[in-house]
């Protein structure tokens, strides 16, 4: 009973610290919401508005069915219509355009003989991502504009008549979007608690105010109980929001239960505060603790799969990233809003949580009193 | 000393109604300085005395050019303090109340970087290397890192520093803060030296009101206002016959005695002096006295003044001042002899290393039930590292401690219910009201619903912190804060109280009142442990350990610590000459420890 009040008393006073300090209260709310939005409208892979150019040599009404395709498109902004070979490598180089696209002047007269006929694309590769991008776009406006050709009966079909249908399951458009706001509740919870938590031992230990714990009838255990809730539940809170912000706001389909979503959160927010509190108790300084936590997070993001995928790292790596907590909470984000995965299908990335919790909550409650200062 | 001449031409500091405000969000500005007009003079030491918050620093930072006057014009050897500030720094040596060393240069890598930055000729260096080695006693010290002095030598470096290039004003802020009293009487023996053979002007403020007395021209602050100003001598003229000596009998014992006159009408001051309670008089009629110790057969002898009794007579007490309401009458407390001597905080060759640096050697001692035990010594001493230790806030590296019966670092949280600890730095929180940070301690400490209240009540009452309930405790007054601190540790009534240099940083008035408050509690049978490098404090506690470096210097009551120091042409030492005479060692070793035992 005694025990259960001088933990309700450290949790009031956390929540009223947090609440009452100006800045701690801007942590909670300014950063996420900014953040939830700039991800979400400007981290996509999705392309609008590729600058391209186009030296038409055969300048005939099919070469223009072919270009007004791409047009067409909505993703491509024309910028040039080139009249010499030399000024394709102008374009690019100043990046007036990303791709050039060159019709040779026999085009037309090829095809009406039912020849295959090739259309050049000189495309910037100084940006690979958007060049194989855009390349891929064009791909897809080319093979329409051969079915449409066939179709009319302008053209003889040559080769056998298989196609390729491409159809990408759980993000039909392959909307990144989706991908990757499905997966940003908990990027940013995982920063607010990082930060909370981060901050709150080292705090005390500043301004000397942890002594006053440490000297005071507290066990380590109702320490770490009162300095965890709050990260816990602002952290929570957060995450909840920005799932909802991305169905309501984003309109990314959520298909799996609330269950599965609030436990993997939760796990992963525990897991979060677990780490936090090691970094704030070996912290002594706040500037320490804040170091301490971007020094977590900015590998912790970078090999989180968020934005490139883990498989594609070296072995090593990821082996290594079976230690981040982010990984776990990304996939089971994904599975759960897009895949409509349940409680049961996401408990294999919940379970590492777990433990990465009763490694941590315990080692930060150790260091409160073992720090040598 | 050299007389004080009322030339100009030897004026090398004068300030004319000098006004400085501090704005203050929401709420009036605080006049730090108000219509100051003082004047330094060239060969002679200008003392600048006043309680926390008096404007001392102010003043000062204002002459060195860091801040601009709200109102009025500084003067420094006939420059101005705010136009000219590139002039004056050159030809004005400063040292702030914490100098800018740099910890991890070594002493001669921080006075080369002192001379690279005021521009001395490196011809010139060596000879003035040699002169401020020689002067500060640091010629052995060169090649050691700057963090790794004591205190006391830290200071001499900072004045070295501040010397480095032959200033003609000398611009002190409190050199002698938290630095014991040997290295003390180095820096003044530095500082004369200075104005006898290069006859500059030194202006010095301070904290110490014996210090004043070492002046040759000594101005009095208080709340922002220019209240006096004179020679020493002319303030302690004014004092004859109006300090007493009282001695204590069989029937009443000297802490006893204390805190009777303390609250007595006619008594202006009392303290606690070499085992006798010095009481300082509003008139010179000793027979007031007899009518508080009628009866009581207590010996009174006028003795002759000093500096801090005309300080303490002239500063008029604010309402803010508290008078101290001991709960239990004095004459009803258990006399202290007669208190169980079970041992409560028991230590037996505690040691700690940082690194392979010592902290403390060796240290063994145990406190009584209801003492207050004292921890002394200088800044660096190892006193703090000792209380962190003993409150279980820090591994001991060797040795064994036991409070009330616990290893607190190791024992069950229950045990430190009993506890009351006070840190060295305000240590409570911040941003939370005076009331939310009472309801917390006490609810932390198992107290709630009706006990609470009246416990919160009682802090309120005691402390007169009713009026601020709703403050936030960063908002609170110096003085102010320090009574939150200590009503926050008192809050569930503990056994045992630990006080880390509770008394630093704070005024004569509030240290006063301090001891005054823990007189009242181990009156009340509260076991105290108290640190403090104030050595005349030495004379509150039962006993007391005398620290230096990490090792034992001395320990025992303060009457026979004094006596260490007694010799034919001292017959009556104090606290500071015994603390000399430990650390240079004229008193055998094999002396000290027995009152431990």
């Amino acid at each position: 009973m005694d025990s259960l009040r001088r933990i309700l008393a450290l949790v009031m006073k956390e929540f009223v610290t947090i609440l009452k300090d100006p800045k701690s209260r801007f942590v909670i709310i300014g950063p996420p919401i900014i953040q939830f939005f700039v991800f979400g409208y400007a981290a996509t892979y999705d392309l609008e508005n590729v600058r391209y150019a186009v030296f038409d040599e055969s300048r005939s009404a099919l070469s223009r069915e072919l270009i007004a395709g791409v047009e067409g498109s909505g993703k491509f902004r024309l910028t040039g219509y080139l009249e010499d070979e030399r000024q394709v490598a102008e374009f690019i180089d100043q990046e007036k355009a990303r791709l050039v696209i060159h019709i040779g002047s026999d085009f037309e007269k090829q095809l009406q003989v039912s020849k295959p006929v090739l259309v050049q694309v000189i495309a910037d590769g100084r940006n690979p991502n958007v060049a194989l991008i855009a390349l891929g776009y064009l791909g897809t406006i080319v093979q329409d504009y051969n079915k449409s050709l066939v179709e009319r009966g302008l053209v003889q079909l040559s080769g056998p008549g298989l196609q390729l249908v491409e159809r990408s399951w759980f993000n039909e458009n392959l909307r990144s979007r989706w991908f990757i706001v499905s997966a940003l509740g908990g990027l940013i919870s995982m920063v607010v608690v990082m930060i909370l938590t981060s901050l709150s031992v080292a705090r005390e230990r500043e301004f000397g105010t942890f002594d006053q714990l440490l000297v005071a009838p507290f066990t380590p255990g109702e320490i770490l109980i009162g300095k965890s809730l709050p990260g816990i539940v602002f952290g929570l809170l957060d995450a909840l929001i920005f799932a909802a912000g991305a169905v309501y706001w984003f309109a990314v389909p959520f298909r799996g239960t609330i269950a599965a979503l609030v436990v993997s959160l939760l796990c992963f927010i525990v897991a979060i505060v677990g780490i936090g509190l090691l970094v704030s108790s070996l912290s002594m300084t706040m500037q320490q603790g804040l170091l301490g936590a971007f020094l977590f997070i900015m590998p912790a993001v970078t090999l989180s799969g968020l934005a490139t995928p883990v498989e594609n790292m070296p072995m090593w790596l990821q082996q290594a990233d079976l230690l981040n907590p982010v990984r776990y909470i990304i996939v089971a984000l994904r599975n759960i809003f897009l895949e409509g995965a349940d409680l049961y299908m996401v408990w294999p990335y919940v379970w590492p949580l777990l433990i990465m919790s009763c490694v941590n909550l315990p080692l930060a409650a150790w260091m409160f009193r073992h720090r040598a200062v | 000393m050299t007389e004080v001449k009322n030339d100009t031409s030897q004026v090398v500091l004068s300030a004319s109604a000098v006004c400085k405000e501090f704005p203050v969000q929401g709420k009036p500005a605080v006049k730090a300085l108000d219509q100051v007009t003082l004047a330094a003079h060239k060969g002679a030491v200008t003392g600048l005395v006043g309680a926390d918050g008096a404007g001392k620093t102010t003043l000062i930072r204002i002459a060195a050019g860091l801040l601009i006057p709200t109102a009025g014009k500084v003067t420094l050897l006939g420059l101005d303090s705010v136009e000219d500030s590139l002039e004056i720094q050159s030809r004005v040596g400063y040292m702030p109340q914490k100098f800018g060393l740099y910890q991890d240069l070594s002493v001669m890598e921080n006075m080369n970087l002192y001379a690279d930055l005021q521009g001395v000729a490196m011809g010139e260096r060596k000879e003035r290397y040699g002169r401020l080695l020689e002067m500060t006693d640091l010629a052995r010290y060169t090649k050691r890192r700057a963090g790794a002095l004591s205190g006391g030598m830290k200071q001499k470096l900072g004045l070295a520093c501040a010397l480095i290039k032959s200033p003609e004003l000398l611009l002190l802020d409190e050199p002698t803060v938290g630095v014991d009293p040997v290295s003390r009487r180095e820096l003044w023996k530095i500082v004369y030296e200075l104005v006898e053979k290069d006859g500059i002007g030194v202006f010095v403020s301070t904290a110490y009101l014996d210090e004043a007395e070492r002046c040759d021209h000594v101005l009095v602050l208080h709340q922002g206002k220019l209240m006096a100003e004179g020679a020493p001598e002319k303030f302690t003229a004014t004092m004859k016959g109006r300090v007493c000596l009282v001695t204590p009998s069989q029937k009443i014992s000297g802490r006893g005695l204390y805190t009777r006159l303390a609250g007595s009408r006619g008594v202006v001051d009392t303290t606690i002096r070499s085992g006798r309670v010095r009481a300082v008089l509003g008139a010179a009629d000793p027979s007031v006295l007899h009518a508080v110790l009628g009866g009581l057969d207590a010996e009174v002898e006028v003795v002759e003044p000093h500096f801090e009794d005309a300080f303490m007579a002239m500063i008029p007490r604010g309402h803010d001042h508290v008078e101290v309401v001991s709960e239990v009458a004095p004459d009803n407390a258990p006399t202290h002899a007669a208190k169980s001597s079970d041992a409560l905080v028991h230590t037996h060759d505690l040691g700690k290393m940082f690194g392979d640096f010592a902290a403390v050697k060796n240290l063994s001692f145990s406190v009584k039930r209801g003492e207050i035990f004292g921890l002394l010594g200088p800044n660096g001493a190892g006193k703090s590292t000792t209380f962190r230790m003993l409150c279980g806030l820090l591994p001991a590296s060797s040795g064994e401690i036991q409070v009330a019966g616990h290893d607190l670092l190791k024992s069950r949280a229950q045990a430190r219910a009993r506890l009351g600890y006070m840190a060295q730095q305000f240590s409570l929180y911040g941003q939370l009201s005076v009331a939310e940070n009472l309801s917390f301690f006490g609810k932390v400490y198992g107290l709630y619903g009706k006990k609470l209240k009246e416990r919160i009540g009682w802090a309120y009452n005691e402390f007169s912190l009713g009026d601020w309930r709703d403050t936030s405790a960063f908002g609170l007054p110096g003085g102010y804060k320090q009574r939150l601190a200590m009503a926050a540790a008192l809050l569930h009534e503990p056994d045992i109280l630990f006080l880390d240099e509770p008394t630093s940083g704070v005024d004569p008035f509030a240290r006063r009142e301090f001891w005054l408050r823990i007189n009242g509690f181990a009156e009340q049978g509260v076991t105290v442990v108290v640190t403090t490098h104030f050595m005349e404090e030495a004379e509150y506690c039962d006993r007391m350990l005398i620290m230096s470096q990490g090792e034992t210097l001395a320990m025992g009551t303060p009457a026979e610590i004094r006596d260490l120091a007694k010799s034919p042409q001292n017959p009556r030492p104090t606290m500071d000459d015994a603390f000399i005479c430990l650390a240079e060692g004229r008193v055998p070793v094999s002396q000290h420890g027995n009152g431990g035992e």
